[in-house]
Formats: C-alpha cells, sequence, structure tokens
C-alpha cells in the first residue's frame, strides 16, 4: 500500500501489549456474548466453511447423477431441490459469510481501528445466519421437499407451484437479508467513521475500498430482495396478484425485480475479491500495486453499471429490439473498468520480483480463469447469441468460472495470506501448494466441458440428458470429485495451521505492506486501542 | 482521536435501507407506467377506443387472432376467424368463441397481448370481451364480440399483428365479489 501507513511508534507497540491482558472471556459463551471483531470473524469464516461444505456435498451429488445419462442415484425432483440448494447455499451461505468474515478481521487492522463501530449489531448479524440457514435446510424434511424452483425462484413457478416448504424459504431469505445488510451498515461506519487521523480514502487499502462500494450495494439491493420475496409471500397467502397474470400481474415482472437484485449481487460476490487480489499481488511481487486510483474507480463504475445492466439476463423472455440494444451495449461496456482492473494486476507482476507461495498461486489463477469467465459473459451478453446460449450448460459454466476460481479462489488466497497473521502460525507451504494444483486442474476439468456441452445445447438444471453428451459430463464429474475432495487437504492445513507451532513473523511475508502487519503474530486480541500513525 | 458519533450516519443507512425496500415494491407500479409510456411488452389498453377518432388510409396490415387457455382452463376457446386482412383506420368486428365444458358454473377473464410489441399503441379497441368478464354455465357457448381499428400512423414495416388471448379461471374470486357486492 502507500508508503509508511504501516509505521507504528514503539510505545504504542507496548500499550497494546499491556492490553493483552483484555483476553476473550471463558468458556463457550465467548462465541455467544463476543463483540470482538476477530472472534466474530472466525465465526464468519467457520460458518461459510461448513456452508462451503455442505454446497459441496450437494455438487457432488449432482455431478454422481450426472455421470451417466439415465436415472441412477436421484428423483428428479430430489435433483431440482439440490440444484436449488447448492445455488441458495453457496451464494448466501458461503461465498457472502466469507467475505463478511474478511472484512470483520481485516477492516479493522487495515484502516487502523480499534474494533468494528456497532460491535453488538456485529454479534447480531452473525447470529442470525446459523438460524437462517437451519431453516432453509429444514425445508428439505418438510413433506413436498425443499425449495425446487432454481436459486433464481421465478415466479410463478416459486409461487403458484412451489411446495408448501416455501414459505420457509421465504422466512430464510428475509433473516440472511437482515444480516447482510447490518453487516453492510457496520462495514460502511467502520471505514467512514474509524479510519485515524491522517488515513485519508486515498490511502485505504484496496480491500477496504472494494468492501466499501460492496457494503453500498448491498444496502441498495438487498432491501429490494427482501421486497419481491414479500410480495411472494403475498402472492401465496394473502391472495395478492403481483405476479400472477390471471389476477392482472405480470410474472415477468418478478424477473425485473430479482434481477435488479441478481445483478448487483454478482458484483457483491466479486468486488471484495478484487480487493484480495490486489492486496496479494503486489506483496508477491514486490511491487507497489500499479495504478491505485484507476483501481478505486474501475471499482466504482462497475458498482455503477451493475444497475443497468439486468435485462441481459432476460434477453429470451420478449423484451423489445431496443431494450435488448441498451442492455447488450450497457453490459459489453462492464468490460472496460474490469480490463483496467486485469490490466493493472498484470502491470503489478510486471517486472516484479515474484514468487510463488499459495496465496500468489491462488490469486494469479484468479487473474487468469476470472478472465475466461468474463469473456464467457461477453459472448452471453451479446443479445443474438444468447438466444442459443440462455439456459443452457454455457451459462453454468460461465458464472462458475466467475464464482469458483473468482470467487472461491480469492477467498482461499486471502485466507492463506492472512492465516499467519490470524494463528500466529505458518501453514504448510508444500501441502497449501498441492491444494491449489489439485484445485486448479480439478475446477477445469470440471467447468471447462460445459462451455462445449452448452454450445451443443446441453439445458442447464435436469438430471438426465441426450446420449451425446455423455462423454464430458463423465468427465466434468470426475473434476468436480477431485475439486471436492481437494478442500479436505485445505481444512486440514487449516487445522494444523491453528494447532501446531511454527511461529509467524509479524510481518509474515517479505513484500507484505500495510497496518495489519505491524501489529505481532498472532494478532492480539484488541489492536490498535491507541490510533497508530499514519503518514 | 474522539470517536465520530456514528448515530447521524446509522440514520442515513437506516433510511436508505428503508427507501430501498420501498422502491423495490414502488418498482410495480413504475414498470406498468414505463411499459405504457414506451408500448413495450405489448401490454394492450383496456379502456374503450372512440369510433371517430382515426384517419383511414389504404394501407392494409395483416391481423392474426389466437387463443390460449391459461394452465388447465378447461373451456374450449377459439377465435372464429384465424386472421383478417385490415385497412388502417378503418374498424372491424370479429368474435371469440367460447364453450364452457365443465359440469359447474365458471367465470373467466381474457388477457390480451399483442406482438409485435410495438403495435400495441396503434391497435385500438373499440368493444372487447376482455373489458368485461365472462361468466358461462355449464356446457353454454357463446361468441364473445371484439371490435377494433388499427391506427393509421403504424410504422410502415409493420406488415402483420397478432393479437392473442389468454383466457384465466377467476372463478373463485368472482364468486367472492359477488358475494360481497350483495
Amino acid at each position: 500500500m502507500s508508503t509508511g501507513t504501516e509505521q507504528l511508534v514503539e510505545s504504542e507497540l507496548d500499550t497494546q501489549e499491556a492490553h493483552a491482558h483484555h483476553g476473550p472471556a471463558k468458556g463457550i459463551s465467548r462465541w455467544f456474548l463476543t463483540t470482538n471483531h476477530k472472534d466474530i470473524g472466525s465465526m464468519y469464516l467457520w460458518f461459510s466453511l461448513v456452508m462451503f461444505m455442505t454446497g459441496g456435498c450437494m455438487a457432488l451429488l449432482i455431478r454422481a447423477e450426472l455421470f451417466q445419462p439415465g436415472l441412477q442415484f436421484l428423483e428428479p425432483a430430489f435433483f431440482n431441490q439440490m440444484t436449488t440448494m447448492h445455488g441458495l447455499i453457496m451464494v448466501f451461505g458461503a461465498v457472502m459469510p466469507a467475505f463478511v468474515g474478511l472484512a470483520n478481521w481485516m477492516i479493522p487492522m487495515m484502516i487502523g481501528a480499534p474494533d468494528m463501530a456497532l460491535p453488538r449489531l456485529n454479534n447480531w448479524s452473525f447470529w442470525i445466519l446459523p438460524f437462517a440457514f437451519s431453516i432453509m435446510l429444514m425445508t428439505l424434511f418438510m413433506e413436498g421437499g425443499g425449495p425446487n424452483f432454481g436459486w433464481t425462484f421465478y415466479a410463478p413457478l416459486s409461487t403458484t407451484f412451489a411446495p408448501p416448504s416455501v414459505t420457509y424459504f421465504i422466512f430464510a431469505v428475509h433473516m440472511m437479508g437482515i444480516s447482510s445488510i447490518m453487516g453492510a451498515i457496520n462495514v460502511i461506519v467502520t471505514i467512514l467513521n474509524m479510519r485515524p487521523p491522517g488515513m485519508i480514502m486515498m490511502k485505504l487499502p484496496l480491500f477496504v475500498w472494494t468492501w466499501l462500494i460492496t457494503a453500498f450495494l448491498l444496502i441498495l439491493v438487498m432491501p429490494v430482495l427482501a421486497g419481491v420475496v414479500t410480495m411472494m409471500l403475498m402472492d401465496i397467502h394473502f391472495g395478492t396478484s403481483f405476479f400472477n397474470a390471471a389476477g392482472g400481474g405480470d410474472p415477468v415482472l418478478f424477473q425485473h425485480i430479482f434481477w435488479f437484485f441478481g445483478h448487483p449481487e454478482v458484483y457483491i460476490m466479486i468486488l471484495p475479491a478484487f480487493g484480495i487480489v490486489s492486496e496479494i499481488i503486489p506483496t508477491f511481487a514486490r511491487k507497489k500495486l500499479f495504478g491505485y486510483s484507476s483501481m478505486v474507480y474501475a471499482t466504482s463504475s462497475i458498482a455503477f453499471l451493475s444497475f443497468i445492466v439486468w435485462a441481459h439476463h432476460m434477453f429470451t423472455v420478449g423484451i423489445p429490439l431496443m431494450g435488448e440494444l441498451f442492455f447488450m451495449f450497457a453490459t459489453m461496456l462492464i468490460a472496460v473498468p474490469t480490463g483496467v482492473k486485469v490490466f493493472n494486476w498484470v502491470a503489478t507482476m510486471f517486472r516484479g520480483s515474484m514468487t510463488f507461495e499459495t496465496p500468489m498461486l491462488f490469486a494469479i489463477a484468479f487473474v487468469v480463469l476470472f478472465s475466461i469467465g468474463g469473456f464467457s459473459g461477453l459472448m452471453l451478453a451479446i443479445a443474438p447469441a444468447d438466444f442459443q446460449y440462455h439456459d443452457t450448460y454455457f451459462v453454468v459454466a460461465h458464472f462458475h468460472y466467475v464464482l469458483v476460481p473468482g470467487s472461491i479462489f480469492s477467498i482461499m488466497a486471502g485466507v492463506y495470506y492472512w492465516l499467519p497473521k490470524w494463528t500466529g502460525n505458518y501453514y504448510d507451504e508444500k501441502m497449501g501448494r498441492l491444494h491449489f494444483w489439485l484445485s486448479f486442474v480439478g475446477i477445469n476439468i470440471t467447468f471447462f466441458p460445459m462451455h462445449f456441452v452448452g454450445l451443443a445445447g446441453m439445458p442447464r438444471r435436469v438430471p438426465d440428458y441426450a446420449l451425446q453428451f455423455a462423454d464430458f459430463n463423465a468427465v466434468s464429474s470426475v473434476g468436480a470429485f477431485l475439486f471436492g475432495f481437494s478442500q479436505l487437504l485445505f481444512i486440514y492445513n487449516v487445522v494444523c495451521c491453528i494447532r501446531k507451532r511454527n511461529q509467524a513473523t509479524d510481518r509474515v511475508w517479505e513484500g507484505a505492506h500495510g497496518l495489519e502487519w505491524s501489529v505481532p503474530s498472532p494478532a492480539p486480541y484488541h489492536t490498535f486501542t491507541k490510533p497508530p500513525k499514519v503518514d | 482521536m474522539a470517536p465520530k458519533s456514528h448515530k447521524k450516519l446509522l440514520t442515513q443507512l437506516l433510511l436508505g435501507t428503508a427507501a430501498m425496500f420501498g422502491f423495490g415494491f414502488a418498482l410495480v407500479p413504475l414498470y406498468d407506467v414505463f411499459c405504457d409510456i414506451t408500448g413495450i411488452n405489448g401490454k394492450v389498453d383496456l379502456t374503450p377506443a372512440k369510433y371517430s377518432s382515426t384517419e383511414t388510409s389504404n394501407r392494409e396490415v395483416k391481423i392474426q387472432f389466437i387463443a390460449v387457455n391459461n394452465e388447465s382452463m378447461p373451456w374450449s376457446f377459439k377465435p372464429t376467424q384465424a386472421s383478417l386482412r385490415v385497412k388502417l383506420g378503418k374498424t372491424y368486428q370479429t368474435a371469440y368463441w367460447a364453450k364452457n365444458l365443465t359440469a359447474n358454473y365458471m367465470v373467466a377473464q381474457a388477457v390480451p397481448s399483442v406482438a409485435p410489441s410495438e403495435a400495441a399503441q396503434y391497435l385500438q379497441k373499440v368493444d372487447c370481451f376482455c373489458f368485461n368478464r365472462q361468466p358461462l354455465n355449464a356446457g353454454e357457448q357463446r361468441e364473445m364480440g371484439l371490435a377494433f381499428n388499427v391506427l393509421a400512423g403504424m410504422p410502415e414495416h409493420i406488415k402483420t399483428i397478432t393479437l392473442s388471448y389468454t383466457l384465466f379461471d377467476i372463478t373463485a374470486t368472482s364468486a367472492k365479489d359477488v358475494a360481497s357486492n350483495n
């Protein structure tokens, strides 16, 4: 980051040592009652790991069924529940809480604040989540089964034709929405109000910047999601006709409102990833980030554009030509700020003295594979071509390329990068690299063939398929199991890192810059109780 | 550092959240208004047009009539003429035919849609069975009238207009209305 922000006066370090005896409370109630940003950050991360494994098991069930044409393991009705739940859990349970966890841990330490601005709200926003997802998962055991209408829950499939458990689904979405909104409010207040003197906005680390913008997106769109599920609830139980054509409503209206939330939501899941990668690449390239301010402006433009492209998810519903053209061009415009970012990352690496520790491997894979996902996104943005690709496996390949080696890889990169700071120990580097290569290979084997079956016309969300897709699907399934099981290595590595002593230095990485590296490893329970000097 | 007060910012953010929740609902009428102004979505005006408001022209276009039963609507429902060639500005009459195939009294509502959507605002209905709900007793059948004209100002490139009606079963809701009226 900017030069010298990390300098901490010696006497302040001493004060922090003196504060260290205000450790965490003892026993299990520590976790229920804690208002400490590090505790809450850890809980978010563990929660998201559990959800990641849950959603992952569902993905493996899906891939097991699709290994061969015909029906082998799952009833079609249950298959639909699996695709729906896999999507919902990965989006709302794995990726979003993981980013909030990283924000909780890192934002106060990166800007030099003692804690999040609203610590009790912080506790509450976390503890809503386990309940929300218990309710969500409970529906699988109810009569009629869980949600089976896809994670986008299009009406009237999710209203008129939904299983009775949809009401629980709506309630769970409300709860996780409240949690996200409170988390976002906390992030904004912390960043705007808790910066020490001298930490001006344009000195903020990029992870903080991207999260600030993400938090604004969350506040702007999560209430709209709450609104749309409320309308569903009213259509189902209170006789309104928001989405019911017989009563004068409009099913296409659902898609407009959903994607008004849904497209910014996509960027909510990728902007913090941009931030993480922008922290890691300079560290291991041992160069300052190229084009810091252009990164900030590019992120802001992406956030703005995310509000005017939603109908590119709906090219085939029958919107008029002018609409198709507008949304096509607006969507393509996003490639410009995204291109700026990719260019900056590459320029940061250019002529740097790079080393390839696990976080850097994940970060580089992010840049490469996210770009592939971006390019298939550009193909989908071409309205006339989209009529061919729509609802095929090409779309599945596209969004998994931006979400798995995009968001998930960035989260893993971030975890490996900051783990020594959190635990005070280095993780096993060899095992980390092995985990990376298995994941990298696994993911490409899983998702690359999906491009081809999609272009050849295999529809998504089907438990069975035409025989000509058999080989590519078998390959995808093998890759999925490779990727899925190699995550056990990740868990093992993290657990070992917490338990085994392999003392990390305070700076951890030779090329690391930023306030978070100026505190001891492991980071004491309270940091920056006195504001650091930033110059 | 004296901590800044979070109250003001917090209030603003909470108000923003509440406003966006409201905006989600405001999208419902906004969407209709937007479709109305632009004529997108083939939404058709459900108020009768005046007879004499149009200038005539010699240009002819073809109008196709389509009938669709929503979900499991158990009526027989079709247009009496599959298509018509019409002169712009002149008023024409045609009809749809419906028969209640069940053993129960039912009420239906037809919802029109026009393709291409650009043409929606030029297709004027002078009289239409879609303006009213259509009750039929068990086994009863009826011709339901439709009078319309196409405004002369319609863009040249539109040669064919498709007018589609979807028939919905509204027996349950209209029974309630009748009960409350009595």
